[in-house]
């Protein structure tokens, strides 16, 4: 194929295809389109293949990204992808939902002049050409050591350790609360953003590989905690930051009060955009009012633009540089026609005789001293309230970790009820491991899978020393 | 032990009246350690609803549940037009938190409509515990009354109300209640599990005696595993999430006013999908 000499860093960085704004606001179909092979090849022959490899280093799980460029600028696609695996696993979730920006990309050394490189496109890229081509074999798996494992949830961080410690002969079990397998993955990330085939895929390789899935078991109520450390040789706690955090205000308990959990799982996960052919209904009425600077409140606002509505305001109590929300998403979501109201909160919701909400009365918003995160402190400016009509309001302002199995164990935890675990990921229970939200209280996806890789070989040295100390 | 499942086979199926009908579903995991009050998730396939249901009985041995349900809507006509020998793509739990059952001397249930089905486990596993049980059920018409036989069964003492007076007394559950503190009844507890007002006034109607009461409420669920707040109920002031905290709640500090606003939430909904599935099915459900 045609393709530009290597290395041709000065050619314009391609951010890849995105289906039309207008569009796209009409369907659930994936956003950003990605590249064909040539597009691909272009940005690849971009890389500088730098010796000390500042984007490889960047990266929490270290992906050797200049090899896998390179192979790819080579067209030998099977090698790029096995280069990815060697480190990483689920480049086609990574590439689409990892804040490249923040790791890789930031450090790649034609960031200021020329652009950086499109890593994470090229990711999907190689991801998305080598399951469609059927390039990607199965993993080998040693010999069974009869030695049983528990994963709860089947989020990216239980999905990580299930695949790490299958491969190394394992008996893995991996228990779900819901009825369908990818955690937030499922409920959280919408289509849009996360086509459903990209996770399925790599639940039905776990599968093809002898992982057992087992759905419906909400541990923690359905089966206890200490029930199943009995009946495992150990357990990885993987079971994600899914406690949504109230407004705190007045109203709370009006009809068209949501919890980004609510309505991006009525849309996600019960498929409530397609009622009545899905039996889930999910309403957001005319006007929409969104509360949250994060990636949660960017995806809520965009689903309910999905729906029809007049409009979808987001409310943040920041400004646009504070928002912790990807750039790409914050951009997606203004081309979408989301409107933003900044350095606004509200302060009371007000509804009608039936119970369902009117308005909403915000505040405005300063910026004051730096807070403990080092960010500036929003601070309500005196007298400068006013309403917002609104039929729905989506709360997207955090999530803690699911509390039921902290509830149910004497398991540690910190103040933010997060489960306390150590550099290896041992949790205060001997042979019970975490990883993930349920440890972060609401990061990446991609810190989770580094989180269940760094389990899957702590749980691996625990069982083997203990093994070898019976013998 | 822990056996993947991928469906839910339905070993008995019988109907209780036109619209009530008892499924007995293989579902181990959840026999296993199902106690009173305990509630699962249905799904009858991909496209269905997310559907909390109150366990009535479990088999450990056989590896069965028992749920009743009465048809209401699309999802519970869809649910009731199974048959003996068909699958639930999905049944999860048992969730909630159970009742704590202990002897405290007499505790009067008082199930209203498919409730009566609720109550059973709970009132079964007080009168095992040493209790006197009184069980009040009250229902609209004969025709939907259920589980009497079962009930009495369990029950020191059965007073049944309907509100025609097509069987047992005219009136309803709480003039029987009534009746029992006039004659001086030493009311110990109560337990209620029906429609949202008729447990509001149960909540009044033992508020002047001081009778600890509970009330197993039906809030809008979702995951039904903590995660959406969708059931999020007032209790004593705070919001409560009825899927993990509950459903069982003390029924006098609950918030009644607000729950039976929030449960229209859907209302259009509800009723679209309901025309779609009786035009589908050329059939009317007798709804209330």
């Amino acid at each position: 194929m045609n393709k530009p000499k290597r290395p041709s860093p000065n050619l314009k960085r391609n951010e890849g295809r995105h289906q039309d704004p207008v569009e796209r606001t009409k369907n659930f179909e994936e956003v950003a389109l990605g590249f064909n092979m040539e597009e691909a090849l272009t940005e690849a022959a971009r890389c500088l293949n730098c010796k000390n490899k500042p984007c490889e280093l960047a990266c929490p799980v270290n992906v050797k990204i200049p090899e896998f460029i390179t192979s790819l600028y080579q067209e030998d696609i099977q090698s790029s992808v096995l280069k990815i695996y060697e480190t990483s696993l689920f480049p086609a979730i990574c590439g689409r939902v990892c804040p490249q920006e923040e790791y890789c990309e930031a450090a790649c050394v034609l960031k200021d002049k020329f652009g950086s490189v499109s890593i994470g496109r090229l990711e999907r890229f190689v991801a998305d050409y080598a399951r469609k081509n059927n390039m990607l074999k199965l993993p080998e798996c040693d010999k069974d050591n009869g030695l049983k494992v528990a994963c709860v949830g089947s989020g990216p961080a239980s999905l990580a350790v299930a695949a790490e410690l299958r491969k190394k002969g394992y008996d893995v079990t991996v228990f779900e609360a819901l009825h369908e397998y990818g955690g937030v993955l499922r409920y959280g990330i919408p289509t849009f953003r996360l086509p459903r085939e990209v996770i399925d895929f790599e639940v039905e390789n776990l599968k093809k590989m002898g992982v057992k899935f087992i759905k419906n078991v909400l541990i923690g109520k359905s089966i206890s905690l200490d029930e199943i450390r009995k009946d495992f040789d150990a357990v990885f706690i993987g079971s994600g930051a899914g406690l949504p955090s109230p407004l705190g205000v007045n109203g709370e308990d009006l009809i068209g009060v949501y919890s980004s959990n609510e309505f991006l799982t009525r849309i996600n996960l019960m498929k409530g955009y397609k009622f009545p052919e899905y039996d889930t209904p999910v309403y957001v009425g005319k006007k929409v009012v969104v509360v949250g600077g994060g990636n949660t409140a960017m995806d809520s606002a965009r689903c309910a633009k999905r729906l029809n509505p007049e409009s979808v305001t987001v409310l943040y109590r920041r400004t646009k540089a504070e928002m912790p929300a990807r750039a790409e998403e914050i951009e997606n979501a203004i081309e979408e026609g989301i409107k933003f109201e900044f350095l606004t909160a509200p302060v009371e919701l007000e509804g009608d005789e039936k119970g369902r909400l009117k308005r909403v009365k915000c505040i405005r918003m300063e910026l004051g001293e730096p807070d403990s995160s080092g960010r500036r402190k929003p601070v309500p400016i005196k007298g400068s309230e006013f309403y917002i009509e609104a039929d729905v309001i989506i709360a997207a302002i955090g999530q803690s970790p699911n509390p039921l199995i902290q509830q149910t164990s004497k398991i540690e935890t910190n103040k933010w009820n997060c489960l306390v675990v150590n550099e290896k990921g041992q949790t205060s229970i001997e042979g019970v491991f975490a990883g993930g939200d349920v440890v972060r209280g609401g990061a990446t996806v991609l810190l989770a899978m580094k989180d269940g890789k760094t389990a899957a070989n702590a749980i691996d040295e625990y069982l083997k020393s203990k093994t070898s100390n019976k013998n | 032990m822990y056996k993947p499942q991928e469906k839910y086979e339905i070993i008995e199926k019988r109907d209780l009246s036109d619209v009530i009908s008892e499924h007995i579903i293989y579902a181990p995991l959840i026999a296993r350690s199902a106690k009173p009050g305990h509630f699962v998730i249905l799904m009858k396939d991909n496209n269905s609803e997310r559907i909390p249901v109150t366990l009535v009985d479990w088999n450990k041995d056989k590896g069965t549940i028992t749920v009743i349900i009465q048809s209401i809507g699309k999802s519970t006509a869809d649910i009731n037009s199974m048959k003996k020998g068909d699958f639930f793509l999905n049944v999860s739990g048992p969730l909630g938190t159970p009742v704590e059952v202990k002897k405290v001397g007499t505790v009067v249930g008082i199930g209203g409509g498919v409730g009566i089905a609720e109550l059973y486990p709970i009132a079964k596993a007080f009168k095992e515990a040493g209790n006197k049980v009184i069980s009040i059920l009250g229902a609209r018409n004969k025709d939907l009354l259920i589980l009497e036989k079962e009930t009495k069964e369990i029950s020191d003492e059965i007073l049944i109300t309907t509100d025609d007076g097509s069987y047992g007394k005219k009136g309803v559950v709480t003039d029987a209640l009534k009746e029992l503190y006039e004659r001086g009844e030493k009311i110990d507890s109560v337990f209620t599990i029906g429609p949202l007002i008729m447990m509001k006034f149960v909540a009044l109607a033992t508020k002047p005696h001081s009778t600890p009461t509970y009330a197993s409420l039906n809030p809008i669920m979702l995951d039904a595993t903590g995660m959406c707040g969708g059931c999020k109920v007032e209790v004593d002031g705070k919001f409560k999430f009825a899927c993990v905290d509950g459903p069982m709640f003390d029924a006098h500090k609950v918030n009644f006013e607000s729950l039976l606003k929030r449960n229209n939430a859907f209302k259009e909904f509800e009723e679209q999908s309901l025309k779609e599935f009786e035009k589908k099915h050329n059939c009317k459900i007798g709804l209330h």
